[in-house]
């Protein structure tokens, strides 16, 4: 501190450094240090995930070797990205505090439309897709009115909707129960097949850790033209060579098999671009104001419940995508599909990567993060030839974990006088 | 009493009310309310529960609709329709929860609603505003990208005044601004407030608390049951000032007070609360 404090006063005083009382993070070690500082009093971020998914691997991994080899881990991409688009949904709604537990029927309905529209009706694929799409968004757009102007609590909406529009998926496929999709489309090719070409896979895994790197160079620059304390060259350095090392050792593993499938990329790209709406845009702002303190938000102006319905339209819309995507994946549609643990496996995996389901809290890589966990269990027991009901025992007493966990973050980061 | 006098000759008069009703049915809220502010000036707002206070910040706020009577606001008569009507106009209110998102960070929450290039946000002119804001406070907020949840009852007090004056409002309301604090950080909010009034900012504050109102005001304007009852200089004397509130000079806080008198042999403290 105090010679963060000398060179402060040698030169002229940085508008947000001119109070002694508070501590600055300086140089690489201080980062750490600020980091563990934040963990110890509950701040959390995707710790408790990434510990975790070391434990599941390592698990999996001395049970059966097969689980860690490329191929496996190519899979598991491909299964990721479907629930994982949910997955993004849930974070939405959970950040402005309220949940939808419909989005394993939206799926399944979506998936029952697309088979139904395209393959027995006829219609071109992109439209029959964009069909389904809008009838999530209608879904969602009925829940936020329902919860607006009713003040039905999201919790039982969503529920009767879980009944409602599973009713109306059986109803759609009729007595047939199930559609086959044509495996030359080039929907199920992208479900089953598609992946990267290798140069591709390595230049999209360079690109977070330059755009990072300039971004943050430029936002340095700003803060020392505007007076205000930039952050040093070594961190703004640190984190973008870590990104990219990390980033480029798994495409290269990946592409000892078959390399990235493009569903995930697709997967990515939402999640990035889910990530940009929350943390850098007005939009982003206001939800996490909704859901930190509705009363508060508000007051300020915004209008509640304009965010409420993007919210809702939102996670209503991504479950649909993600029923598109399984049933891309499964190459059918089904009346399975969507039922099960689609539901609070996409619900599970965002509260695991991390968003609270008190409100206020969460980010979109939240449902990455969660998403590989949950993916990776599931694998992982599949490979030992468990049984179905213990992998609901074990995804369940998983969830039950990360909530806990959430909650013993939240009560600490209160006493720590964190939000 | 002169300093009062020289600041309605020569100041600006922001606000004046006249007639100001209100009935919510039979209920008479407010009764033919006249008040004045001036620019640099701080108003306190006093009465016992009940006095209509809340309903008048109310008002003024653009919350409530007056049922009769006229408001002049910079020389023009205005109708507060809506919340943001009052913020167009310049009427910033602080309202007495303070109505900040714990989650946020301080830059989030003074920029709440307003922030800037809503498809890019502008973070570096935003944080840079907001340190503008609170050093003309001579704030002492640690960070500005700490959680609002982090901050003492004071610092948020400060936040929530720093918000208010975003849109560089011409008159703003303060509800309870103290109550919730305790000695030293009331001693800052006080100190916060007369720097406001020296921006040459119309102030004004609803208390309870007669210490704070006499050490900040330059008038109290006192309601009783929804009517004007008296408006003091600030070295009025805690008797004149309970007897306006409550209504009569043989009330339950004179009473008390010469009974304790009674006891101790000695006159009550002037600047006892009541």
């Amino acid at each position: 501190m105090t010679k963060g404090a000398e060179q402060n006063t040698q030169a002229a005083p940085l508008l947000d450094r001119s109070d002694e009382r508070v501590k600055h993070a300086e140089g690489i070690g201080g980062s750490v240090r600020a980091f563990w500082d934040r963990v110890r009093s509950g701040d959390l971020g995707s710790l408790p995930v990434v510990v975790g998914l070391a434990i599941i691997w390592t698990v999996f991994q001395s049970l059966n070797p097969v689980f860690l080899a490329p191929n496996n881990l190519v899979n598991l991409l491909f299964d990721c990205s479907t629930v994982g688009v949910i997955a993004l949904g849930i974070v939405c709604i959970l950040i402005v505090g309220e949940i939808d537990l419909s989005v394993g029927s939206v799926s399944g309905f979506a998936s029952a439309l697309v088979g139904v529209l395209w393959v027995n009706q006829g219609w071109p694929v992109s439209i029959a897709i964009l069909a389904a799409l809008l009838f999530g968004a209608l879904i969602g757009a009925l829940y936020a009115v329902l919860f607006n102007r009713f003040g039905m609590p999201s919790f039982v909406a969503t529920l009767a909707g879980l009944l409602s529009i599973l009713g109306l998926q059986l109803y759609l496929l009729g007595s047939t129960g199930s559609i086959n999709l044509p495996y030359e489309a080039p929907l199920v090719n992208f479900g089953q097949l598609l992946v990267m070409p290798d140069p591709v896979s390595y230049a999209l895994a360079a690109l977070p850790g330059i755009v990072m790197f300039v971004l943050g160079y430029r936002t340095a620059a700003r803060r020392r033209e505007a007076g205000l304390s930039p952050q040093p060259l070594s961190s703004l350095l640190l984190r973008p060579v870590v990104v990219t090392v990390v980033l480029e050792f798994i495409v290269y593993y990946l592409n000892l098999d078959r390399g990235i499938p493009w569903m995930f990329g697709l997967f990515v790209g939402l999640v990035v671009v889910m990530n940009y709406a929350l943390t850098r845009t007005k939009w982003g702002r206001q939800m996490l104001a909704v859901g930190g303190n509705r009363e508060a938000a508000r007051r300020a102006g915004i209008n509640v419940r304009f965010i409420y319905m993007t919210a809702f339209v939102l996670c209503s819309s991504l479950a649909a995508a993600g029923g598109i995507l399984s049933a891309a994946r499964l190459a059918s549609a089904s009346q399975q599909a969507g039922t099960g643990d689609v539901n609070l496996n996409a619900i599970a995996a965002a509260v695991i990567g991390g968003t609270s389901l008190f409100g206020g809290r969460g980010s979109a890589y939240s449902a990455l993060l969660g998403i590989i966990v949950i993916q990776s269990i599931a694998s992982g027991l599949t490979l030992l030839d468990l049984s179905s009901s213990l992998r609901y025992m074990i995804t369940g007493a998983v969830l039950a974990i990360a909530v806990i966990v959430d909650s013993l973050a939240r009560r600490s980061r209160a006493s720590h006088g964190r939000a | 009493m002169d300093r009062t006098q020289d600041l309605r000759d020569t100041r600006e008069l922001v606000l004046s009310l006249r007639g100001i009703s209100k009935h919510f049915g039979a209920v008479s809220a407010l009764t033919d309310i006249d008040l004045d502010v001036h620019a640099g000036e701080v108003v306190a707002l006093v009465g016992d529960n009940g006095a209509g206070k809340s309903t008048l910040v109310k008002i003024l706020a653009g919350v409530h609709q007056p049922s009769s009577g006229s408001i002049t606001f910079r020389d023009k008569p205005v109708t507060l329709a809506d919340p943001s009507a009052a913020l167009g106009l310049g009427i910033a209110t602080v309202f007495q929860d303070l109505a900040l998102c714990e989650n946020l960070d301080v830059v989030a929450n003074i920029f709440l609603g307003r922030e800037l290039s809503p498809y890019r946000l502008d973070e570096v002119s935003m944080e840079l505003k907001a340190w503008t804001l609170l050093n003309e406070l001579s704030a002492r907020i640690p960070s500005v990208r700490e959680p609002v949840a982090s901050l003492s009852g004071g610092q948020r007090q400060t936040v929530a005044i720093a918000r208010s004056l975003l849109l560089e409002p011409k008159l703003i309301l303060l509800d309870e601004p103290t109550a919730a604090l305790g000695v030293a950080q009331t001693a800052e909010v006080l100190d916060l407030i007369e720097r406001v009034r020296d921006r040459g900012l119309g102030v004004i504050m609803i208390s309870h608390n007669m210490e704070d109102v006499r050490a900040v005001a330059d008038r109290i304007v006192v309601l009783r049951l929804g009517r004007n009852n008296g408006v003091f200089e600030p070295d009025a004397s805690n008797q004149e000032l309970v007897s306006a509130i409550t209504g009569a000079a043989n009330n339950s806080v004179s009473r008390r007070a010469s009974r304790r008198q009674a006891q101790s042999g000695q006159a009550p403290a002037p600047e006892r609360r009541p």
